[in-house]
């Protein structure tokens, strides 16, 4: 068969492919409105910096020093206090779900702090039931503690307060806002989409309306037919991208790092694994309604959970974590996070992408295998 | 057989968890240079042999050869001389006519100054020239129908593969797709035709008939057709019913098959026996016997042995209706509108009690639309439509209680038993308890359920999922019983046992509203309302219409001639 037979082949397929898409307006949605859409959902909407806890205080000692205490808590931008006479009521309010936590100055606190040598001690409740949150909690307690210590300390300038500050830096991303990692994350999840869910349709729609049929009894071969499917949503999926990370780095004001070429390669590895799950799963289910669930299931909610884009894959069980590894997005948001907010740091990346390599490989590689010549 | 172009040698296709081969040891050979008939009621196996030619499917047993080639290892040559249209005619709904045909051009290698030349000759062959930008999707059926043809034949292929190419297509275009067909066959191109419908057959040079993956026939069908010779007659000028003595008549030993056709019953004799007179059938004073030419659906029947005699056990328990002559249905004025396209425009009919009721028009006419409208599921966007004197409109429910509706395609729960399907549907008109089981078991006995009650309505074959639908939609005793396309693509035998019941129940006093495309079903009504686009063309009694096309060079028309006469003297009617 000539070389030119393919390549005419080829491009007239893929012409059939891309007008298909330009002419198709939810192709249009997924692709183009959608990115935007969950970008400045994951930009503005979601925010993982916790504002104005809502906490308890029980004040059982009523010194001066407690009261001042007290008083820098109120002060806190980030705690919203309500103030308490007993723990029992306090440990309803708790169980209500009305705080998040509460603190209990006993009754012998002034006694212990004039003592020296002795902490004075105080009690921090918190709702284990969401861990992040009394992370959270607890943390702002002892930031509150400390700054009320130092202030206490320079108010009675007198040498002996904590010997040893702690001066928090976050690298990478400063102010540790968490829309600098979250929206490469969510990146990953719209490439996800892009790849997987959409492409997961265009195979099953061939076999329904019976396009197949007419398509498989032309002089047409596998690998044409695979490539012309493939080739229009990569051009898709990268363009998709490009617009991400326009919108993030100019309208969301989202530090990027790296390099373009990185950006591309990296988003290059992506889209094979992506593209290669959603034409795996069209051509074994060839019903649009199956490949789209089964592309939701196994590619989309994967990408969200198991790809350390919001739930930190350190805290995950041993087994699940070893099942992250399975994910391509989690080595997708390892990349994006990194140029991002660190830069082409070509040994993170390279350790990232490899796994692609060996995700697009398997995928593609199987949907090749799966695809035949024939109807059965 | 020398000189076949086909050749078909003990072909034998299973299907996983299929009860029956889909194709059982088919031997036969097909001739070069004219149209072959595939044809047979649906899962005939007609797509799957259509399938094992294109190389698409393998045969499990069993020697295919096209041209000398094996489709399942000279694939890749094989493609090159085959042009195949799946049904539905494999085209890209979103891309334009030309857009479509550019794809198959690019695929099939026809470039350059070749390409400007076939498109060409094809545009105005199919006399698609005028609509090349318009998006395949908004063509018409027969529009598709010839665009398909035309992406098949792009490339120089010596056989033609066309899978039901008549289905969705309106009666004119059907005749002017055979025209093509037969001006490709005089330039030496070899077409095989699958169809379901029988009248078909009749127009192709050799036919190979199927019922159930079996071969019944491979021949000339004027060969078939001639066995029947002498064995087939009318019942004309009868007086009284035609129903009642279409019963009378196939009970009778010496008849083999019986159909009502208009005011006349249509009689095959068994070989050897001697016809009835008109005063062994009763069939009054006036009445004639008068011999008619056999058609190629008397010789199927002959074939499968002669069509269900005697009569409805469906009918029997039921109690009488009072006759009367009141309007129980009545269309005024429906119109549907979807967006700009009116699907059904000014619709007006009325039928009274104790009548059978056609709705006859191809698909997309706006025959399902006006039903819809008619039993309450689709709201009209103006007029009324009103059954046993209760406009749908206001009170759709009750309206509901008194007619039974079976829908197209016969929508069963399929993953449902038999008995699950009929305990769902009872229950849903309504019926509970003691009068649940009863109807259950009424229904079982009529028709002969029993041994199937416990399996799965989607593993039925085609005839018995018909006869289900039907008595989920008669178990709670309607007074109008709604049919939407109700034999569509059955064979022919399981059509007159369908009928057989339907026309127990019009004894009784039921009265039936039935759509259908299928010309011969027509035959089976009292009155027709013809619809084309959205409109009701003509009504009356299916001779009336007949007798409207009559001209001295069509003395006798069939019920297609009548329509494609009666659509072209619409006005504004010339070309689609």
């Amino acid at each position: 068969m000539r070389l030119r037979d393919r390549l005419r082949r080829l491009l007239a397929l893929s012409h059939k492919e891309s007008l298909q898409i330009v002419r198709d307006p939810s192709s249009q949605l997924i692709a183009l409105v959608l990115p935007i859409l969950l970008l400045f959902i994951f930009g503005f909407g979601i925010n993982l910096d916790t504002a104005r806890l809502r906490v308890g205080l029980v004040l059982e000692d009523t010194s001066p020093e407690a009261r001042l205490f007290a008083a820098s808590l109120f002060g806190s931008p980030y705690l919203d206090v309500r103030a308490g006479t007993s723990r029992p009521d306090m440990e309803r309010e708790l169980v209500a779900g009305r705080v998040r936590g509460f603190i209990v100055v006993p009754s012998d606190f002034a006694a212990h702090l004039k003592s020296a040598g002795e902490p004075a001690p105080l009690l921090v409740i918190t709702d284990g039931a969401e861990p992040n949150t009394a992370t959270f909690v607890e943390n702002y307690f002892r930031n509150a503690w400390d700054h009320w210590q130092q202030q206490r300390a320079s108010n009675q300038a007198k040498p002996g307060g904590p010997l040893v500050r702690l001066e928090p830096r976050f690298w990478y991303n400063p102010a540790a806002e968490s829309r600098n990692y979250l929206i490469p994350g969510s990146i990953t999840i719209i490439m996800t989409v892009i790849g997987a869910l959409l492409t997961s349709l265009v195979i099953a729609r061939e076999w329904e309306r019976g396009t197949m049929e007419a398509l498989l009894a032309s002089p047409v071969t596998r690998g044409e037919l695979l490539l012309s499917k493939l080739l229009p949503y990569y051009a898709l999926g990268m363009l998709s991208l490009l617009i991400c990370v326009a919108v993030a780095v100019f309208l969301l004001n989202v530090p990027f790092r790296g390099s373009l070429f990185a950006l591309l390669l990296a988003g290059t590895l992506f889209m094979g694994s992506g593209l290669g799950l959603g034409l795996l799963l069209s051509t074994a289910t060839r019903n649009q309604f199956n490949a789209a669930m089964a592309a939701l299931n196994a590619g989309f909610l994967p990408a969200l959970i198991l790809s350390g884009f919001i739930y930190e894959i350190r805290s995950m069980p041993v087994v699940i974590r070893a099942l992250t590894h399975l994910v391509p997005a989690r080595y997708f948001v390892t990349i994006m996070q990194t140029l991002f907010q660190a830069g082409t740091i070509w040994p993170v990346l390279l350790h990232a992408m490899l796994y692609l390599v060996l995700a697009s490989i398997f995928f593609l590689g199987l949907t090749v295998l799966k695809t035949r010549r024939r109807l059965e | 057989m020398p000189g076949a172009i086909i050749e078909l040698e003990q072909v034998t296709r299973t299907f996983p968890r299929a009860q029956r081969p889909a194709l059982a040891a088919l031997t036969a050979s097909i001739r070069p240079g004219i149209v072959t008939g595939l044809v047979g009621p649906d899962g005939a196996g007609k797509t799957t042999l259509m399938r094992l030619l294109a190389g698409l499917l393998v045969p499990t047993a069993g020697k295919t050869t096209v041209t000398g080639l094996d489709p399942v290892h000279d694939g890749t040559r094989l493609r090159q001389i085959i042009g195949y249209m799946p049904q539905k005619f494999g085209l890209y709904e979103d891309l334009s006519v030309i857009e479509n045909l550019t794809l198959h051009a690019d695929l099939r290698g026809v470039v350059g100054a070749e390409r400007t030349e076939t498109f060409q000759r094809l545009l105005g062959f199919t006399g698609l020239d005028p609509f090349q930008t318009r998006l395949a999707g908004k063509l018409s059926g027969g529009m598709k129908q010839k665009l398909g043809l035309a992406c098949a034949l792009l490339g120089h292929p010596q056989i033609l593969l066309l899978d039901e190419p008549g289905v969705g297509v309106d009666p004119i275009s059907r005749r002017e797709l055979w025209q093509m067909v037969r001006d490709l066959v005089t330039r030496g191109l070899t077409v095989l035709w699958s169809t379901a419908y029988l009248d078909e057959a009749e127009l192709c040079q050799q036919v190979l008939l199927l019922n159930e993956g079996q071969l019944l026939f491979a021949g000339d069908p004027a060969e078939l057709r001639g066995r029947l010779e002498d064995r087939c007659l009318q019942v004309r000028q009868i007086t009284g019913s035609r129903r009642a003595l279409l019963a009378r008549a196939v009970r009778r030993p010496e008849v083999l098959d019986g159909v009502i056709q208009g005011h006349s019953v249509r009689l095959v004799m068994r070989a050897g026996t001697s016809p009835p007179s008109a005063g062994d059938l009763q069939a009054g004073p006036g009445a004639q016997v008068v011999p008619v030419k056999p058609r190629f659906e008397d010789a199927f029947m002959d074939l499968l042995g002669g069509g269900p005699g005697g009569e409805s056990a469906l009918a029997q328990h039921l109690e009488e209706r009072p006759a009367s002559q009141e309007t129980v249905v009545e269309a005024k004025n429906l119109t549907r509108k979807f967006g700009s396209f009116t699907a059904a425009d000014q619709i007006s009919f009325a039928v009274r009690r104790g009548e059978v009721f056609g709705l006859l028009g191809p698909n997309g006419a706006g025959k399902s639309t006006t039903f819809r409208m008619l039993c309450g599921l689709l709201a009209p966007t103006s007029g009324s439509a009103q059954v046993m004197g209760i406009d749908l409109k206001a009170s759709p429910g009750r309206a509901r209680q008194r007619l039974g509706y079976m829908a197209q395609k016969f929508s069963l729960y399929g993953s449902l038993s038999v008995r699950q399907n009929l305990q769902f549907f009872s229950g849903v008109y309504g019926l509970r308890q003691a009068g649940q089981r009863d109807a259950i078991e009424r229904m079982v006995q009529a028709f002969k359920f029993e041994p199937l009650l416990g399996m799965n309505a989607e593993a039925l074959p085609l005839g018995f999922k018909q006869r289900l639908a039907l008595a989920c939609a008669v178990m709670h005793e309607p007074d109008i019983l709604f049919l939407d396309e109700p034999t569509s693509g059955v064979d022919p035998a399981s059509r007159r046992e369908f009928w057989m019941h339907i026309n127990g129940l019009v004894a009784k006093g039921i009265t039936i509203v039935v759509t259908t495309h299928f010309m011969e079903e027509a035959e089976y009504c009292d009155r027709l309302a013809l619809v084309s686009r959205g409109k009701v063309i003509a009504a009356g009694t299916p001779d009336e219409l007949k007798d409207q096309a009559a001209s001295p060079g069509l003395p006798e028309p069939t019920m297609e001639d009548a329509f494609i006469s009666l659509v072209q003297r619409q006005p504004g009617e010339g070309r689609p």
